[in-house]
């Protein structure tokens, strides 16, 4: 009977589905201790992160904010407001760059950086700050303006510079001007990018000083705003103790001179609100048809993804801030993957490092997480789960919760050091992109294998418990008391136990510091702190900015074997 | 019950033509295929998309869009009906429908007029011969002068002896076109001389009737429907009192306020005055009812369908068309007088392209936006249907609006239910002055007279000098703003979710809600720009900023302090209908939104409110030179002095030179819209400067005609 067939046909689907082949079992324990204990602190890091956040939001103080309004001008991050497609996401970088670092606060590192989409394209925009110390470029100013610029030649997004500086930090000039990833590094990346065919768009809204000069002189296509823009090599008063010309600065570099008669500039605005339109309308002129660069977006993405099955927000009770407890990493990828499925590869062998597929809207990604300390098979785990991915053009999530790889004879004598190669060695030469997001330790070579800054990850990002250093300020201590015991003992000095400690503890204490998320933060060796609930969409974000180029062959080098 | 009696089979009206457009022409479309007939629209080029066109099984273009081209042009729609096939022409209302010469052309080329015999529509079609005929019948005429002797002198000896007020009437039309009233005898010659033009353009015979002016009348009209076998009755009254520009804008049907006897002596005298005519098919015999002295006057007798038809046939439970068709064919009539039922009450209301407070001029313009209420017991007519255009060619009524229920509170209240839920944007209606017009406490106790609008103006039109209004109409239009704004940015979301730009990928993401910031909540702004007509039309700019919440939900503030902060939610529906929650309280909004010349152009329905918010949408340019960008929202005001035209039109008349001398109020050129005279005036006193105008010109809304200036 044909209807007893087909019924029956339907139910051995059903029941297949009904399997749920890789769904994680939700395996947190809500009433524990440890569930309120975590929830508690990293609640009270979030808000502490949120409050320097929100500084940050208000610009460089209240006079100076006041002052930009009256020329009719707008914060950098309602300008990118306004060129963004309404009602769509923005993903802000380095938010928190510059923070602590000199005696003075600067915000941001006076420059807003972020991806997000203007008439369907991802634009890297990169928004100078003239409420924070006139939107001059600090050192970290150069490095935050260089990163977009990097992000932006990987994942081949058209760059949109909203150009409102002073040009170079006058004081700081030694560390802004003459190394090879300083200031001249921005032009030479317009200039490269811009060869590669990737759009270089600069909206003048206000000063363009000097060596800024270049940003619109070198841009494809430039957008002047009458009166706020001004372009000239030298201001007015320069110009006055140059040659004794007095000049009014509209007349000198105005957006008529530029756009009428020097041809620095092309489009001729007649307010900020105007350019800013403007801008939008050259990137819908953005012609890209015939470009392989798009190739990637045809993947095989499922669109009628799930939702996790885990409240997100739970993301805020997993991860402690003390590092030595141990938690399930199962618990943050059931979280953040669709319908929580994950296919675990090779769950029984190397215990230590989670491997597996899933996907995350729609996308499949190769997610590598830590579970402890990297052995020999964890490693080499790694590095045939890398392999796999790359071999299939399957992007990567690093999950990183590491204290390093494990130490001893045993593990010497088996070859850890090889083992860990490989896994450094397959993270190098993956070509696929690679997310990486520190949710927890990230200490000394376990930072290496799981694709830490120096693997040049696509995006990083921290959680705001995270610790990053060589080792743990403890080892740290140990390791140098005891070489310091060992030297004051040659000159013949006895240490006792008081001093010892006071030692250790001062070890302690700067390795606290400087694996904080924030002294990180602060100087780039990463791409933001984050709230863990976001960390789903973030990473979407992310994979979306990283298939915007065309798939790359992974080559590797020799793995020892 | 209909038998046959004259005509063989074959001489039946199996396939009618309809000499008419709109929704009459539909209307009676809509019988013709319930009894199996088929139809023949006719159209002008003007109406070559229109509903009746496509609602018809054929349609034939008879002209261009002037009406004396194609609608009035006899030859033509006698050719087309031939062409056709057809048996039958039914006129509708309005057109030709009272023409005497096109039944009798019918007629004589063997086509079956669906109306009155010739020879009655000529009699009652002159005003002066009608009372003639009427009075001779016994039936009671209000003091007048129906002379053949049009000599001015001897009018106004004619009227001074009447007394003032006096009414000036063409003999020939109607719907009050041409019509004057006169108070003094200074004012009469005037009157008469434009009378006379007015009736001579729209009706082609410039003979002018007067009458005593009744101050406060009634206007009560009956029914009637008479057969080929001389049997005559009628279908009770309607009363049509409630007039503007003395054109009706809400019928209702019985009469309210009125005794059995005096409905049943009303009746009478109809069934006599159509008896005395040999009447047969539908007409309409109008009374005047004088409040005071409770008398009624016979005014004069409609030889056709009217508009108001249906709120009859509501209370009667028949269809007229039907009836028409039937004594067409030379059926008796299916009922005697005393088995006409009368159930019920019923309102008809007119849905009108107009400017309320520009004196209820016509107006012109596009349907980007119509919904009309739909419910068992309601009938909208319509000849309309969004996306078309409302034409300075033809009559400005968008649809008539039929409510019925079981007495007059019960239709009342789905009167005012109806008004609430019809929906037009993209030209101004009546549909608020209606809506006013049906809360008043004297037209809910029936006191309903001629002079009802101008008597209760007060209430009905807006007094721009009220702050306490303004301020409460403000608080209103903030709230609703705020819900365009949360609906705007929920419809904008459920688009981009649908249909991402830049294609497949991943880039949905980018578009999910809310919109994903670091840290933050993504904000956004809105300017809504606004008309209070308290304020004398002064529009507002409200200025919102928009919070999206983690929850989806929008925290709405307003860039003044005082105003509260609301959180909405906005879930959209289908189509324009979406859920707006707000403080706990959800309601279901209607919004329509188009496009004009940079500007958004945003009307939204909530319970009994509607509100209309104009959004600039300027800043995406193609062009970027400096010449080129318009700033926004350019207040152009024109300078003092200046004449804009109040309504699209035609230039009848000029009536100075640039460079004259004028004084404020002096009239300078007559436009004519929709056969309706309009004098526009000189707006101070000065000489004139740039009137290019000349008469036959077409001049559209809005345009500059002139200027006043001091030298």
């Amino acid at each position: 009977k044909p209807n007893w067939f087909c019924s029956n046909l339907l139910e051995t689907c059903s029941t297949r589905r009904g399997f749920c082949l890789g769904v994680l079992s939700d395996s947190l324990d809500r009433n524990s201790e440890v569930f309120h204990v975590n929830s508690n602190t990293m609640n009270h890091l979030i808000s502490e992160l949120k409050s320097h956040v929100k500084k940050v939001l208000a610009g460089g103080g209240v006079e100076a904010v006041k002052r930009n309004k009256s020329r009719n001008k707008l914060l950098p991050r309602e300008r990118i407001d306004r060129i963004l497609d309404p009602g769509s996401s923005f993903l802000e970088l380095s938010q928190l760059a510059g923070h602590d670092l000199y005696e003075e606060p600067l915000l941001s590192a006076g420059v807003v950086t972020g991806i997000g989409p203007v008439h369907g394209r991802l634009c890297m925009f990169v928004a100078n700050d003239p409420t924070v110390k006139g939107g001059t470029y600090y050192p970290v100013t150069v490095k935050k303006h260089l990163r977009a610029q990097e992000i932006a030649a990987q994942c081949k997004l058209p760059c949109i510079y909203l150009v409102d500086s002073g040009g170079a930090f006058l004081p700081k000039q030694a560390d802004v001007f003459p190394d090879r990833e300083n200031f001249g590094r921005i032009f030479y990346n317009q200039a490269i990018m811009s060869s590669e065919g990737i759009p270089q768009i600069a909206l003048v809204l206000g000063s363009c000083t000097a060596g800024g000069a270049y940003i619109p002189a070198m841009a494809d296509e430039s957008v002047m705003v009458k009166g706020n823009g001004t372009i000239f090599l030298a201001g007015p008063p320069l110009v006055k103790a140059a040659t004794g010309e007095e000049i009014s600065a509209e007349d000198l570099g105005g957006a008529t001179v530029h756009c009428k008669t020097s041809g620095v500039s092309d489009y001729f605005a007649q307010d900020e609100l105007h350019g800013l339109a403007l801008g939008r309308n050259i990137i819908k002129n953005l012609h890209v048809a015939g470009k392989d660069d798009f190739t990637n977006r045809l993947q095989n993405i499922n669109y009628d993804f799930k939702e996790p099955l885990y409240d997100a927000n739970e993301l805020r009770s997993i991860a402690p801030t003390d590092l030595k407890q141990q938690f399930d990493i199962r618990s943050v990828i059931s979280r953040i993957v669709d319908g929580s499925e994950f296919d675990e590869f090779k769950k029984l062998y190397g215990t230590t490092l989670v491997t597996g597929f899933a996907r995350i809207f729609g996308q499949v990604v190769g997610i590598i997480g830590n579970n402890g300390i990297l052995f020999n098979e964890s490693a080499q785990k790694g590095a045939h789960f890398i392999e796999i991915c790359t071999q299939r053009n399957i992007p990567l999530v690093f999950l990183q919760n590491i204290t390093g790889f494990m130490v001893g004879s045993r593990s010497e004598a088996a070859g850890i050091a090889k083992s860990g190669a490989k896994m450094v060695m397959a993270v190098s030469c993956a070509k696929v992109p690679k997310i990486t997001i520190i949710v927890g330790g990230s200490f000394g070579a376990g930072n290496y294998a799981m694709c830490g800054r120096a693997y040049s990850p696509n995006f990083m990002f921290l959680w705001p418990n995270a610790r990053i250093s060589v080792m743990g300020g403890a080892q740290a201590a140990g390791v140098l008391a005891q070489i310091e015991k060992a030297n004051k003992k040659k000159q013949g000095i006895q240490w006792n136990k008081e001093e010892e400690e006071n030692f250790k503890a001062k070890v302690v204490e700067a390795y606290e510091r400087e694996g904080s998320p924030y002294y990180s933060t602060a100087r780039l060796w990463d791409d933001g702190i984050i709230d863990p609930a976001d960390t789903r969409k973030v990473i979407g974000l992310c994979i979306s900015a990283s298939l915007n180029r065309a798939a790359q062959e992974t080559k590797y080098g020799v793995f020892r074997m | 019950n209909f038998h046959v009696i004259v005509r063989s089979f074959s001489e039946r009206i199996e396939k009618i033509v309809i000499a008419n457009r709109g929704e009459i022409a539909c209307r009676i479309m809509k019988t013709a295929k319930k009894l199996g007939i088929r139809t023949v629209a006719i159209y002008s080029d003007a109406d070559k998309d229109s509903l009746h066109v496509h609602y018809a099984d054929e349609a034939i273009r008879i002209g261009p869009p002037p009406p004396r081209l194609s609608y009035l042009n006899a030859p033509s729609i006698i050719d087309a009906a031939i062409r056709s096939g057809a048996q039958a022409i039914h006129p509708g209302y309005g057109f030709l429908s009272e023409s005497a010469d096109f039944a009798q052309l019918c007629e004589d080329k063997g086509l079956t007029f669906i109306g009155p015999p010739s020879s009655a529509i000529r009699d009652m079609g002159d005003k002066s011969a009608s009372k003639r005929i009427m009075g001779a019948a016994g039936v009671p005429l209000v003091p007048g002068y129906h002379g053949s002797e049009q000599d001015i002198d001897k009018m106004k000896f004619e009227a001074d002896k009447i007394g003032y007020p006096v009414l000036i009437k063409p003999t020939h039309g109607g719907g009050g076109k041409g019509m004057r009233i006169v108070h003094t005898p200074d004012e009469f010659v005037e009157s008469f001389l434009a009378a006379q033009r007015e009736a001579a353009a729209s009706f082609g015979v410039n003979t002018i009737l007067l009458e005593k002016y009744i101050t406060r009348p009634r206007h009560i009209e009956v029914q009637i429907f008479g057969d080929k076998h001389g049997n005559v009755l009628h279908l009770y009254e309607r009363d049509c009192s409630v007039q503007r520009r003395h054109q009706k804008i809400i019928e209702e049907a019985p009469a309210p306020n009125v005794s059995r006897d005096f409905r049943a002596h009303l009746g009478q005298a109809a069934v006599s005055a159509a008896k005395a005519v040999n009447y047969y098919s539908a007409g309409t015999v109008e009374f005047i009812v004088d409040t005071v002295s409770g008398q009624f006057y016979f005014m004069e007798m409609n030889t056709r369908l009217q508009v108001e038809h249906p709120v009859t046939e509501m209370i009667v439970g028949q269809d007229l068309v039907e009836w028409q068709i039937h004594v067409a064919n030379g059926e008796a009539l299916p009922l005697n007088q005393s088995q006409v039922p009368l159930s019920g009450h019923a309102f008809e209301a007119r849905i009108y392209a107009e400017n309320v407070p520009k004196g209820f001029l016509p107006a012109t313009g596009v349907l980007h936006h119509y919904r009309v209420p739909v419910s068992s017991s309601v009938r909208v007519e319509t000849g309309v249907k969004e996306g078309d255009t409302v034409s300075m060619h033809y009559d400005p009524m968008i649809a008539k609006l039929v409510v019925h229920g079981e007495n007059r509170d019960a239709a009342l209240t789905k009167l005012k239910d109806c008004l609430s839920k019809f929906q037009v944007a993209g030209l101004p209606t009546n549909i608020n002055f209606l809506q006013k017009l049906a809360n008043h406490w004297a037209f809910e106790n029936g006191n309903v007279e001629t002079h009802f609008i101008d008597n209760h103006k007060e209430d009905l039109f807006v007094d721009t000098t009220n702050s306490v209004s303004a301020k409460e109409a403000y608080a209103a239009a903030r709230l609703s703003a705020s819900f365009v704004a949360a609906c705007l940015i929920e419809k904008e979301h459920v688009t981009l979710t649908r249909n991402t730009p830049g294609g497949s990928s991943l880039l949905p993401v980018w578009y999910a809600s809310p919109p994903f910031r670091v840290h933050h909540q993504a904000k956004r702004r809105m300017e809504l720009e606004w008309d209070n007509e308290y304020g004398s039309g002064i529009s507002n700019v409200l200025k919102f900023t928009i919070t999206y919440q983690p929850d989806g939900r929008y925290l709405i503030e307003t860039e003044e302090n005082d105003s509260p902060v609301s959180e909405v939610k906005a879930t959209y529906v289908e189509d324009d209908h979406f859920r707006v929650e707000a403080d706990g309280v959800s309601n279901s909004v209607n919004l329509a939104c188009y496009t004009k010349e940079q500007i958004r152009h945003i009307h939204i329905w909530q319970g009994s409110s509607h509100h209309y918010f104009r959004e600039k949408l300027g800043l995406e340019l193609s062009e970027d030179e400096e010449s080129q960008y318009k700033p926004k929202f350019e207040t152009s005001a024109n300078p003092p002095g200046t004449a804009v035209a109040p309504m699209s039109g035609l230039v009848v008349k000029v009536l100075v030179k640039n460079k004259s001398k004028v004084e404020e109020g002096h009239p300078v050129l007559v436009l004519e819209a929709m056969k309706m005279e309009h004098v526009v005036k000189a707006p101070s006193s000065g000489y004139v400067h740039g009137l290019q105008a000349i008469v036959g010109e077409q001049i559209s809304d809005g345009s500059i005609l002139f200027s006043v200036k001091d030298q």
